[in-house]
């Protein structure tokens, strides 16, 4: 993974001594709650209901076991002995004293971490597939131009005021694991009919209030523009995005009202100006980038030795077979496989972990997977890298550690932002509402026949929780002081992404899980051998659900 | 590259205009302001004959009015662009000025930034750009990095104290008006 040298460390000593110095002018009066408001957001820290909240940058997700142990250290040391795994694959702690926050930061810097422009309107954490490097479907591992891009975007003079927060998401398979025409910009690594890599760029993605899916303006740009083509794109929104009205400010409001063809021509026209320029990649740097995300030391082994283990063992323990199912994913090297550790047991808010949790994390990478971890998207933790047979050892720790629960990309998975317990933009709670479902739903083999079902679940408008791509999503709204919940069906993150529809009428609190139940019996009703959700949806459509879940009781 | 633009109207004033105060950062150190910055009045005559003696500071849709009028005082007419005028509006005419300034309504409106950046590196503006109106002391390393050398800080600042804040950060990332190359084309060549 990329390292700091000492020109990263340096910047990030002087952002925390920054942040320090305007902390105290804060503390002591002389910097307005109006002036600290955006420099604070800026290091990723919020004032929430209960607390302040901070939110630590994991660039694309990855971390290693050290970085990991620090979180611990600091979750403990700080709050209150847990963390949270955010749908930016990024890691947020619920409890800090604001007065405390420089010295965190200035502990995450000792480990080359920071929380610079978590927050705020300008450039976020960029973000890809949490299988990185590591899956076989994958085209050019995606990390090193992350890494450019992470680089590009850090304290960017230009781009640190921008109408409205921005976020860049990198995808290097054919299958989109990291939602990227939900993002600002979409980057999707494409490869020409001369084999060289490029980029096909996606505009004015984004959830939120208003839920638009990002449209391609460039099928092919040759890999060494990519900064300057990002350049010309957030220069152009700088500059004409709107600015007087907040929920009209992100990228996907302009783009749609100039429209995307005439939003690409200001965009290559102003990239006509700076192509070429001093931003430009050079294939040097590329390669440069290139050099941090190496082939781990992978041992060889004997073709289908590893597969014929796990079967035997599968064979002789259903859990594991199950958990073996669901929770590994395929790697592209003969006798690895990429295992993701569930924060999602029933009872526990989703992406929840505490700091004994992260410790255990820590070792079980530094013993199963050359040391390093990622977040997901779904809020979950991947080791990327396990040895097909150290799975089982891998489980067995698992399970002690409470992260082995068979559930991954099924029902009970679910993606939920923190929601009305803490987060003060809330209409309404997410994580009871998560918790009920779990609830009601704890038969694994009902869910493993349920088969791939997202559910994502959103406690406002603002849409941290995804739930305008869920297969199943979950909206709280609130109707005169009370909180009610609104569900829409057939959204989806994927190359085919779509954006759900509303169901109808909200529901009560107390109504979700059974309203929930209703909308599987139909699915389950309607389904086709094998088929799943949203394939089913997709084929009946949205009335079947409707007449059911708001049929008249007779 | 765009033209200038043509028989621009007269802006009407929109919100608070700049103020013009007496002291300024200018190049890394306390200076008396030598500029006066005229806001916009919504006067509908105005005539380069009407404009105050000395050094002035108009605003861009008044200056693009009356440029031709103004040739023989070039050396005392800056112009000043507000945050929804772009770079482009005064484009390459920017090379016939001394002085521009962009204001900044509220800190928070980063249009300026860019609009410095364009007549740094676009337009070739070699002359004093100058930073007016709502930003504050925190942004100062990235406004020097996107061109401005002036900052004319609203209302009574300690302008001594705040010259501290241009030395936060002693590198960039990205190529910016005072450090051409961006960090990964040094460390390339290092490597």
């Amino acid at each position: 993974m990329y390292r700091y040298d000492e020109q990263d460390h340096k910047l990030i000593r002087e952002r925390v001594a920054q942040f320090r110095g305007q902390t105290e002018r804060y503390l002591a009066g002389e910097l307005s709650e109006e002036e600290f408001l955006p420099l604070r957001l800026q290091n990723g820290l919020y004032v929430q209901r209960l607390a302040p909240m901070l939110r630590i940058a994991v660039p694309y997700g990855l971390m290693n076991s050290t970085q990991v142990r620090r979180l611990a250290h600091i979750t403990r040391k700080y709050d209150k002995g847990y963390a949270h795994f955010t749908t930016r694959q990024n890691v947020q702690l619920n409890w800090p004293n604001l007065e405390d926050v420089p010295d965190i930061l200035a502990e995450l810097a000792e480990v080359e971490m920071h929380a610079v422009q978590t927050s705020g309107n300008c450039i976020r954490n960029t973000t890809t597939d949490q299988f990185a490097g590591v899956a076989g479907d994958e085209l050019v591992d995606p990390r090193p131009y992350c890494e450019l891009i992470r680089q590009w975007s850090t304290f960017h003079p230009e781009f640190a005021f921008l109408p409205r927060k921005f976020k860049i998401a990198v995808c290097g398979t054919e299958e989109d694991r990291a939602a990227i025409r939900a993002h600002d910009i979409g980057v999707q690594i494409v490869k020409n009919d001369q084999g060289e890599t490029g980029f096909q760029v996606f505009v004015g993605g984004g959830l939120g209030r208003t839920p638009i899916l990002g449209v391609a303006i460039r099928d092919f740009l040759p890999e060494t523009h990519l900064l300057s083509y990002l350049e010309a794109i957030v220069r152009v929104y700088n500059q004409l995005g709107r600015r007087d009205n907040k929920f009209k400010a992100r990228i996907k409001i302009l783009v749609k009202a100039m429209g995307p063809e005439e939003f690409a021509r200001r965009v290559e026209a102003e990239w006509e100006q700076i192509k070429d320029g001093a931003d430009e990649l050079t294939v040097e740097a590329i390669e440069w980038a290139k050099r941090f995300f190496p082939e781990q030391p992978y041992k060889t082994f004997k073709a289908g030795h590893g597969e014929a283990v796990l079967r035997d063992q599968a064979g002789d323990d259903k859990a594991f077979a199950r958990w073996l199912e669901r929770n590994t994913f395929p790697h592209r090297v003969e006798g690895y496989q990429a295992v993701t550790l569930s924060t999602k047991p029933t009872g526990i808010p989703p992406g929840d972990v505490t700091d004994r949790q992260l410790e255990a994390i820590a070792d079980l990478a530094d013993e199963f997977s050359f040391g390093e971890v990622r977040v997901t998207h779904e809020q979950n933790v991947v080791l990327a890298d396990v040895e097909q047979e150290k799975l089982f050892a891998l489980w067995q720790a698992a399970r002690k550690h409470g992260f082995a629960t068979p559930n991954i990309g099924t029902l009970t998975d679910m993606i939920c932002c923190p929601g009305g317990d803490y987060c003060s933009l809330a209409n309404a709670k997410s994580i009871p509402v998560a918790e009920a479902i779990q609830r009601k739903f704890d038969d694994l083999d009902y869910l493993y026949d349920l088969g791939d079902l997202d559910l994502n679940i959103s406690g406002c408008m603002n849409a941290c929780g995804h739930h305008h791509i869920g297969h199943i999503g979950i909206l709280g709204v609130d109707k005169k002081g009370e909180e009610f919940y609104q569900v829409q069906l057939g959204g989806s993150a994927n190359q085919d992404a779509s954006l759900g529809k509303v169901l109808g009428p909200s529901f009560s609190r107390d109504e979700m899980p059974a309203t929930i139940g209703k909308i599987l019996d139909v699915f389950v009703e309607n389904r086709q051998p094998e088929e799943f959700f949203i394939d089913t949806y997709n084929r009946i459509g949205l009335q079947p659900f409707k007449e059911r879940v708001y049929a008249k009781a007779s | 590259m765009p033209k200038p633009a043509e028989n621009p109207a007269v802006k009407k004033p929109v919100g608070a205009q700049p103020e013009n105060p007496a002291q300024l950062i200018l190049d890394g150190e306390v200076a008396d302001n030598q500029w006066n910055l005229l806001p916009l009045t919504g006067e509908e005559q105005i005539t380069a004959d009407k404009l105050a003696a000395g050094k002035i500071i108009l605003p861009a849709s008044v200056w693009l009015a009356l440029r031709e009028a103004l040739q023989e005082r070039k050396q005392e007419i800056g112009v000043w662009l507000d945050s929804d005028e772009t770079a482009d509006f005064i484009g390459e005419y920017a090379r016939e000025l001394p002085l521009v300034a962009v204001h900044f309504p509220a800190f928070t409106d980063g249009r300026g930034f860019t609009a410095a950046r364009l007549l740094r590196e676009r337009y070739g503006f070699k002359g004093e750009l100058r930073a007016v109106g709502n930003f504050i002391r925190d942004q100062l390393t990235y406004l020097t990095r996107c061109g401005f050398n002036a900052f004319a800080f609203q209302g009574a600042q300690p302008l001594t104290k705040l010259i501290d804040s241009l030395q936060d950060f002693s590198d960039s990332y990205q190529a910016t008006v005072d450090q051409p190359k961006p960090i990964f084309r040094r460390r390339a060549l290092a490597s």
